[in-house]
């Protein structure tokens, strides 16, 4: 149990190259912050520095109090689980759950029980005597998370746990992983760059772009206000739909754009938010082609090529719509649903 | 040069590694060699007591020496030969085991061992076969009319060690032809008979072509034992005799280091020699980068 | 195959026959040789069929040798051949495995140097630097020793390279894995990944106790004392002492226990041997 405080944290290759520019960022005990962004947004190496595999180039990273800048991985007392599992091959899982305890040097009795609990707590009991090649790929992650849970940690570190897991199964972990969280009450720090996942996880969410964080928050805040494009692009799917205002200026109920902020230049607004019919409060009316319906089950996704403002604009529909592809569709963006963003520095703008 | 993503920071315990190495590779490798490379611009006066720098003085010695040319030119002979013979009786032999299925590895065990049969030992072996007095072969190709000395008869000896070499290095060029085509996708020459080729005319279109860079890496291999592993060989044989028929560069720099004590000589000869591997690694490491690229 | 031809496949198992024929045949006429006595190598012809002093043979050259090469009992030879193809192999083994892990796991000043004075000894083989190499060995007092029989041949670019290659393939994680768990680079290395390399190590073996088995001029350059004569240059001894005395049967029955031992390790252990082979080449 432990609390996380990163402070001003900066990796710099030498090479010269910059991974991560300056990070700060308190993590509470008990909490499960993950880590979000696209592939090279520095949000691995940043892990890997809270592990202390990879050197701090400036700032301090705190573990429960104790700066841990010059801390072996072995020193800090956290525990990671890897994208690629990374089990010892040539052990027994029970060899794979019991090496950390021997090297500190745990009293038997101990290992032995900590072992059992871990394994009954996975379901992995069955198969302590099996090599990891003979497991599946659910079963070798399970080995992974019990390789963790038994060294009591600290902290848990998540690498991307799910990646090599097909669709079904990554959902299946994906809740196991919370449910195991609450229980032990371990804070964690959880990367990832599926969207989904980091949404249904994370206690808080890091959005993380070109090696600095864009955004800190709840899950639905970050949804609810996306503090810039980035981050209105990448949380959500299908992502928001993204308007020059100028464009918009003309169109029937454009009224509605005067209560926005000075200097918008960028309107957002979320697919599930577009109205198929005219509702109440002041609305923007676009009219458009259909060019594609995916049919999703509960939910419909329209792609409408609006010939006005040369754009594409997606809509998610509640239920079976009836509409068909190549008609035109009217439909309206509602006040409420505006997000506005400022063009040049892409932030929100109130 | 690659390491791993994240390494481990010891300082000291790297270097406490890589001593036993090191150490060996410094005193019996390059120093030794560094040596040679130094003699090899001196001339020691007849009692060792004094050392005088004569530039390229034993290599322009060398080089006008007809026993040394000879010695080249012998060498030449050789290595041709035994990769040649060597070779193609693998290649024919690997092509062979690879038409078969299971038969093809009871084949593969009678053929692979030779591997582990010393180059000395082999020439003891055909020594025997081809002894005047009481060898089979002399005997039978007596009946041929033909008078077989290799102790007298120089081409003779040259036969009777290219022999010898070539036999001990078939199953080493075998293994590998087999490797080779064993990488040769079955769907091509499937393909090709589809296209009506028949199976010699497969062999020589599609697989054969498709074999060139094992083909060509055993050449350097082969061409590099028949220089430098075939000492024992030739000492259990010929001696390099008759009259220096069999003289190779390896053999001489021994005869005339180690027997004859000429210092300057040899040394000439050992640098004459780290050039050719030099060249021939070089050779060889270069077609592996290429390799890579495919 | 892709058609069925008959006759394709008789001529393929001629072609192998022969093959095999030709690859057997010196190996058994050696073997006919060693069981016969003395007395039936007087007349031209060579006998083709064994002979009844195959015993009496093999241990007259075990046990006593030929007192007129100055060679002494075959057994002693094997022996001296045995402690210097373990060294060797186990040597070459050992020092490889930790320099490449060095170059693999650590980064340091002059790593790319030591790479590459390893990768040296590749173009230096015993043969173009045999006087200096064997004055090195004498102004150390290693003449007449195993450590001069072995130690000299330990360093070794293809041992290295190859393990370097596995290191390589060993995924990064296993080893911020062990390093979470609390493994040093030590216990790491011992831990995981020495059971890793198993398989490699045992193919390697293979090839390098072969290696040093057949090592011929280098024991003929270092041993002056019989007592540590190997059974590969101690054969040249008999054999040059066989053309004046008709000893053909003993000389070949050393002959045949100096095969042995390597030839035994590539049938038994043909797969291994296999990939030792091809991987060291790569």
């Amino acid at each position: 149990m432990a609390t996380l405080d990163l402070k001003g944290v900066k990796k710099t290759y030498p090479g010269g190259v910059a991974a991560v520019h300056g990070v700060d960022l308190e993590i509470a005990d008990g909490e499960l912050v993950v880590l979000v962004g696209p592939s090279g947004c520095g949000k691995s190496t940043l892990l890997r520095m809270i592990a202390g595999l990879e050197s701090i180039t400036e700032g301090t990273i705190s573990i429960a109090g104790d700066v841990v800048n010059r801390k072996e991985p072995a020193e800090r007392d956290i525990a990671m689980v890897f994208q690629n599992y990374a089990l010892y091959p040539h052990m027994s899982v029970r060899g794979n759950l019991e090496y950390g305890l021997k090297n500190r040097g745990t009293p038997r009795e101990d290992i032995d029980q900590r072992v059992a609990e871990a394994a009954r707590i996975l379901e992995i009991t069955p198969f302590l005597d099996r090599k990891p090649r003979q497991l599946s790929g659910g079963q070798r992650q399970r080995v992974a998370m019990g390789r963790a849970i038994v060294r009591k940690p600290k902290a848990f570190l998540f690498d991307e746990p799910l990646s090599n897991l097909d669709a079904k199964l990554r959902g299946q972990m994906r809740i196991e992983i919370r449910r195991l969280q609450r229980t032990l009450g371990t804070t964690s720090v959880y990367v990832t760059h599926d969207q989904l996942e980091a949404m249904t996880l994370a206690d808080r969410l890091v959005v993380m772009n070109a090696g600095r964080i864009e955004q800190v928050g709840k899950p639905i805040e970050l949804y609810d206000r996306p503090a810039s494009l980035f981050v209105a692009g990448f949380i959500g799917s299908p992502p928001m739909n993204l308007f020059e205002i100028d464009k918009l200026r003309s169109l029937p109920g454009a009224e509605a754009l005067q209560t926005l902020p000075a200097g918008t230049g960028i309107v957002g607004v979320r697919p599930d938010t577009v109205a198929l019919s005219q509702a109440n409060g002041p609305s923007i009316k676009l009219t458009g082609t259909i060019e594609l319906i995916e049919p999703v089950g509960g939910e419909s996704h329209l792609y409408v090529r609006c010939e006005g403002i040369n754009q594409i604009v997606t809509i998610v529909a509640q239920g079976r719509t009836g509409l068909t592809e190549t008609s035109m569709l009217d439909f309206w963006l509602p006040q409420a649903g505006f997000h506005p963003f400022n063009i040049e520095t892409g932030k929100r703008l109130a | 040069m690659q390491t791993k993503r994240t390494i481990f920071p010891n300082k000291l315990l790297p270097y406490l590694l890589l001593t036993p190495q090191l150490a060996i590779t410094i005193i019996f490798f390059l120093w030794p060699a560094g040596q040679a490379l130094k003699s090899s611009f001196e001339r020691e006066d007849p009692f060792g007591f004094k050392t005088t720098f004569v530039w390229f003085h034993n290599y322009a010695r060398l080089f006008s020496d007809p026993e040394y040319l000879n010695s080249v030119w012998r060498t030449a002979i050789f290595a041709v030969s035994v990769t040649a013979i060597s070779m193609s009786v693998s290649l024919l032999l690997a092509v062979a085991v690879n038409r078969l299925l299971r038969s093809g590895k009871f084949y593969t065990t009678l053929l692979v061992w030779p591997y582990a049969v010393a180059p000395v030992v082999a020439g003891i072996l055909w020594w025997f076969m081809f002894n005047p007095t009481i060898g089979i072969l002399p005997y039978l190709l007596d009946q041929f009319g033909i008078n077989w000395n290799h102790r007298i008869n120089g081409s003779q000896a040259m036969i009777l060690v290219v022999i010898a070499a070539a036999w001990k290095q078939i199953s080493y060029n075998f293994l590998f032809f087999v490797a080779g085509l064993q990488s040769v996708p079955q769907s091509l020459t499937e393909a090709a008979a589809i296209d009506g080729a028949g199976p010699f005319k497969r062999f020589w279109t599609i697989v054969f072509p498709l074999l060139s860079p094992t083909t060509f890496f055993l050449m350097i291999v082969n061409i590099n034992y028949a220089m430098f592993d075939t000492f024992g060989t030739i000492d259990a044989t010929t001696q390099g005799g008759p009259a220096g028929a069999t003289n190779t560069l390896v053999y001489k720099v021994y005869a005339d280091g180690f027997l004859g004590l000429n210092i300057g000589s040899s040394s000439a000869q050992s640098v004459m020699l780290m050039l050719i591997v030099i060249a021939l690694t070089v050779i060889q490491f270069r077609w592996v980068e290429r390799r890579v690229q495919y | 195959m892709v058609e069925n031809r008959p006759f394709l496949t008789f001529l393929t198992h001629m072609v192998l026959i022969v093959g095999v024929v030709v690859v057997v045949f010196p190996v058994y006429l050696a073997f006919i040789a060693s069981t016969h006595g003395s007395g039936d190598f007087l007349s031209g012809v060579p006998p083709l069929l064994p002979g009844p002093h195959l015993i009496d043979n093999y241990y007259k050259m075990l046990t006593t040798g030929l007192s007129s090469a100055g060679a002494p009992p075959v057994w002693m030879m094997m022996m001296n051949s045995l402690v210097m193809a373990l060294t060797i192999a186990v040597g070459k083994i050992a020092i490889s495995i930790i320099s490449a892990y060095a170059i693999v796991y650590f980064k340091f000043p002059f790593r790319l140097l030591a790479f590459w004075a390893i990768f040296l000894t590749l173009m230096l083989p015993v043969e173009v630097r045999i006087i200096p190499t064997f004055k090195v060995v004498a102004d150390l007092g290693m003449l007449n020793s195993y450590a001069g029989l072995a130690i000299p041949l330990i360093a070794s670019a293809t041992a290295t390279f190859l393990f370097r290659q596995f290191f390589l393939t060993v995924p990064d994680e296993l080893m911020e894995a062990a390093r979470v768990d609390g493994a040093g680079p030590i216990k790491f290395f011992r831990d995981i990944l020495l059971p890793l390399s198993r398989t490699n190590i045992a193919a390697l073996f293979v090839i390098l106790f072969i290696y040093g088995w057949v090592q011929y001029l280098w024991p003929l350059l270092v041993t002056t004392d019989p007592k540590y004569y190997t059974i590969v240059m101690g054969i040249k001894r008999l054999a040059a002492v066989a053309d004046s005395d008709p000893l053909w049967n003993l000389v070949m029955a050393a002959v045949i226990l100096a095969m042995l031992p390597p030839v035994l390790v590539v049938i038994f252990m043909q797969r291994l041997f296999v990939k030792g082979l091809v991987e060291t080449e790569k």
